[in-house]
């Protein structure tokens, strides 16, 4: 590789082709930026802002900065780590997560990244909002409590499903997922277990039912290695299904 | 006509391609909860499958705008402009009173459906208010006969439309015009001009005109409007778009209003300018719902500009010379004032940021390149195509030529429009509008800067204190913590709602700086508003979210000592408010004396 396409992370020359994203040659890279929002098989979003860098002395979200030369990427510095908590912090609190109780606890990337951020405590006050969940549907049920409007499940069902199953709503702290379904629950939509979208909630919105705690704590995906090493859950989904039980 | 018919003749204009069709589905949405007074929900569903779109997504969009609503408002729909300035003049006081009148609770309406009383972000009525909203028609100069007399009205069923026209009354103000508004220049720059300069020179003459003039964005960035245009032109492309923005919504700003009530003609004159120098063939005027009385005016100028062949097919007779322009209404969302928002809104989506890159010039409305210009930019482009560039940078600095239209109001004798030379120091201004006893002055509105009287050798310019006009001042009986207050309800309100630190941070922000307020805060609640405020100006996805927490963090700046006295002299005190937990019983059993309250505060 030429000096002429690779920018620094943290020090290491990373290489990038043309419309590469900071995320995107990273990722290639094997180096680890943690994300929420971002999946290499959708639209960059920008929303979460977890990829929060600095990017010659200014805040970027490496999903969305278009990767250069001459970009010097701070990825780990103390600064960049403790915002990065606040923001992971600032999620924590905005819905209900209970994570000893939460049946995705150990495979939850929100979780996962915490962790890796050093998040201890949640810090903020609650907003303790009133969500309700959604079990309508046979095979999939939504706790609308967990979701941190990733928007990944939207994405999934525009782009992948072609179905337009999910879409947001309202506006401010007010916004929250909705289902495109006559009653607004997911089981008088079209979306079905095998949809792509039932396979990239990185927290424990989407849950697939039937088989609630079948792996125990300890094996679970993050139990062994962080986040760093084991990367998204959506990228996990397959072994899950491989392992899953006969239905 | 039944709801089903209302909607179908808003949509019958067939002809449309689909694309254009989803792109009016907030104008549409505008216009029946115009007529209707909510969008039902056959309506919702009859446009999702006239538009092939979900009713989810039509949900998304009416639910993100503060004047769409699926419950029926009522025959009277009242907001209550909640500006800083409209609070200053009483207006919470005059909605108490109309909601006692009316025997109603703000935000809820009324049984019989006569009526909704409820607040909304200003509504740009700031120098003759204290003003409010009556199914979209302005009421200025709020007081409390005036309030008794509305409560009559509406009890007697009166239609707003036939309301005394005296309340609708919206004065230019203009107390100080210079090199743009003076009459010199309407006399040298009849209409057209600016396009018969256009045909006699070519557009690449006036493009370098415009660039040489250095003439800047005047919605507050202060982009090169030439480096822009030519943006625009370069990118290939088989259509452009020139989009006019007049979502004048940040608070205390209203010389966009002035502009469009007295000078639309130069404002339209500007868009075809630039249309006839990038090769645009339609624009759009992206109209704030707060201005829609101002729509029937606007609508007869477009008119008159083309019966004058202003506007339209061979401008001028110039073969191949055309050009038109459309009016969008926005629905109540200040995000829309961001240009990539507003392109957003004007494809009839949810006001959501676009990530930038890429920018509006290249990749634009309907992804195409699209020149977004603020009122007052178009207007001066069209006066420098005619006086030219020396002309313009006779005003100004060297580095910020021109003038700037200022919205001046709150505590001072002559509040209204000024138009200054860029340069002209805070202090020449505060004289000028007869403010005394000065406290405070906030520039550029919730999102500028608060700056203390202390401070007022600073001036207006692009490489001192920016601003888009809006210029509120505040003398020392104002308490600057409701002021603070104020604007930081007023960004958790307005946030779009995508990025959690504007999202989630904006929220925190606004419930520790009511603690702050009510006496509550501590040391360590100072510094969590710090780290908040931090985060939330350096990693926002756009200008919004990291201009949301300058006004608290301007107060800890310029009045420590303030802040000091405000802080509970302990280390911990609960996020929640003991007193306050106990405002529901106190509704109920309609108490409100010393023995209903845990404490009574200072």
């Amino acid at each position: 590789m030429s000096d002429k396409n690779t920018f620094l992370l943290d020090g290491v020359a990373i290489a990038f082709n043309a419309g590469d994203t900071v995320m995107d040659a990273a990722l290639r890279a094997g180096a680890y930026i943690p994300h929420l929002c971002h999946n290499p098989e959708f639209t960059p979003h920008g929303s979460c802002r977890v990829c929060i860098v600095d990017v010659n002395g200014r805040r970027r979200s490496a999903c969305t900065q278009p990767a250069a030369t001459g970009l010097n990427v701070d990825n780990s510095s103390d600064d960049i780590v403790a915002e990065r908590r606040s923001l992971l912090q600032m999620l924590f609190v905005e819905g209900n997560h209970v994570c000893p109780g939460c049946e995705k606890s150990g495979a939850c990337q929100l979780q996962a990244v915490a962790y890796h951020a050093g998040m201890l405590s949640p810090r903020f006050t609650h907003f303790f909002p009133q969500r309700a969940v959604d079990a309508s549907h046979p095979d999939t049920a939504i706790d609308f409590n967990r979701c941190i409007l990733c928007e990944l499940c939207v994405r999934a069902s525009n782009e992948i499903d072609n179905k337009q199953v999910f879409t947001i709503s309202g506006r401010g702290i007010g916004s929250h997922l909705v289902i495109n379904s006559p009653s607004g629950k997911l089981g008088d939509s079209n979306f079905a277990a095998t949809d792509k979208a039932a396979h990239v909630c990185p927290v424990g919105a989407i849950l697939p039912k039937h088989r609630g705690y079948d792996q125990p704590i300890g094996e679970r995906l993050y139990d062994k290695q962080p986040v760093s090493i084991v990367g998204d859950v959506a990228a996990h989904e397959n072994d899950a299904q491989g392992d899953d039980h006969d239905r | 006509m039944s709801p089903d018919e209302v909607v179908r003749t808003i949509i019958a204009p067939v002809g449309a391609t689909h694309q254009a069709q989803r792109a009016n589905l907030l104008q549409y949405l505008c216009q029946i909860q115009h007529q209707l007074n909510c969008i039902p929900a056959a309506a919702i569903n009859q446009l999702a499958g006239a538009l092939h779109i979900s009713a989810a997504e039509v949900r998304g969009v009416i639910e993100f705008y503060a004047f769409l609503h699926e419950q029926p408002r009522g025959q009277y729909d009242i907001l209550f402009s909640d500006n800083i300035t409209d609070q200053m003049l009483g207006s919470r006081k005059l909605l108490a009173q109309l909601c006692k009148r009316l025997d109603t609770e703000p935000g809820i309406p009324r049984e019989d459906l006569r009526v909704t009383i409820d607040t909304t972000s200003c509504t740009g009525i700031c120098e003759q208010g204290p003003a409010l909203l009556v199914n979209g028609l302005v009421v200025s100069r709020l007081d409390n006969s005036r309030i008794e007399q509305i409560a009559d009205l509406i009890e007697s069923e009166v239609d707003a439309t036939e309301w005394p026209q005296a309340f609708f009354l919206v004065e230019d103000n203009i107390h100080r015009r210079d090199q743009l508004l003076s009459k010199q220049t309407a006399d040298l720059t009849p209409d057209g001009s600016a396009l018969r300069a256009l045909l006699q020179h070519d557009a690449t003459t006036l493009l370098e005109t415009i660039e040489a003039s250095g003439l800047q964005g005047r919605g507050g960035a202060g982009f090169s409007a030439g480096k822009k245009w030519r943006r625009s032109k370069q990118t290939e492309a088989d259509c452009r778009y020139v989009v006019c923005n007049a979502d004048e919504g940040e608070p205390g700003t209203f010389k966009d209003r002035v502009l469009l009530n007295s000078y639309a003609d130069s404002m339209f004159e500007g868009m075809t300018l630039c249309a006839g120098i990038i090769h645009a063939q339609h624009g759009y005027l992206y109209l704030r719902g707060e201005y829609r009385y101002l729509l029937e005016s606007l609508q007869q100028v477009l008119q008159r500009r083309r019966d004058n062949k202003l506007l339209g097919r061979n401008i001028l007779g110039k073969q191949g010379f055309d050009f038109d322009i459309d009016i969008h209404l926005g629905a109540g969302a200040y995000i829309c004032g961001e240009e990539s928002s507003l392109i957003e809104s004007l494809e009839g989506k949810r006001g959501i940021p676009r990530k930038r890159p890429p920018f509006p010039a290249t990749d634009g409305y309907l992804h195409k390149p699209t020149v977004i210009n603020n009122v007052e930019t178009f207007m001066a482009a069209a006066k420098i195509a005619v006086l030219g560039a020396d002309w313009f940078r006779s005003s100004g600095t060297a580095d910020s030529p021109g003038t700037k239209l200022l919205s001046i109001s709150g505590d001072c004798k002559r509040p209204g429009t000024y138009e200054y030379p860029f340069g002209v120091t805070i202090r020449q201004i505060l004289d000028d509008c007869g403010a005394e006893n000065t406290q405070a002055v906030q520039i550029a509105g919730a999102a500028g800067t608060t700056l203390p009287i202390t401070e007022t050798d600073h001036c207006i310019a692009f490489e001192d204190i920016a601003t888009a006009g809006s210029f509120m001042v505040f003398n020392n009986d104002r308490d600057l913590f409701q002021i603070v207050q104020n604007f930081t309800h007023f960004f958790a309100h307005e946030s779009c709602g995508l990025c959690t630190p504007c999202r989630v941070g904006g929220e925190l922000l606004k419930d520790l700086v009511d603690k702050l307020v009510n006496g509550h805060a501590t040391r360590h609640d100072i510094g969590e508003i710090e780290t908040i405020g931090a985060l939330m100006q350096t990693a926002s996805h756009c200008g919004l979210g990291s201009t949301a927490p300058n006004p608290i963090l301007d107060l800890l700046k310029h009045f420590p000592q303030l802040v000091e006295k405000k802080l509970a002299h302990s280390n911990y005190e609960p996020a929640f408010d003991l007193d306050a937990a106990l405002q529901e019983s106190r509704d109920i059993t309609g108490r409100d004396d010393a023995g209903a309250h845990i404490e009574s505060l200072p």
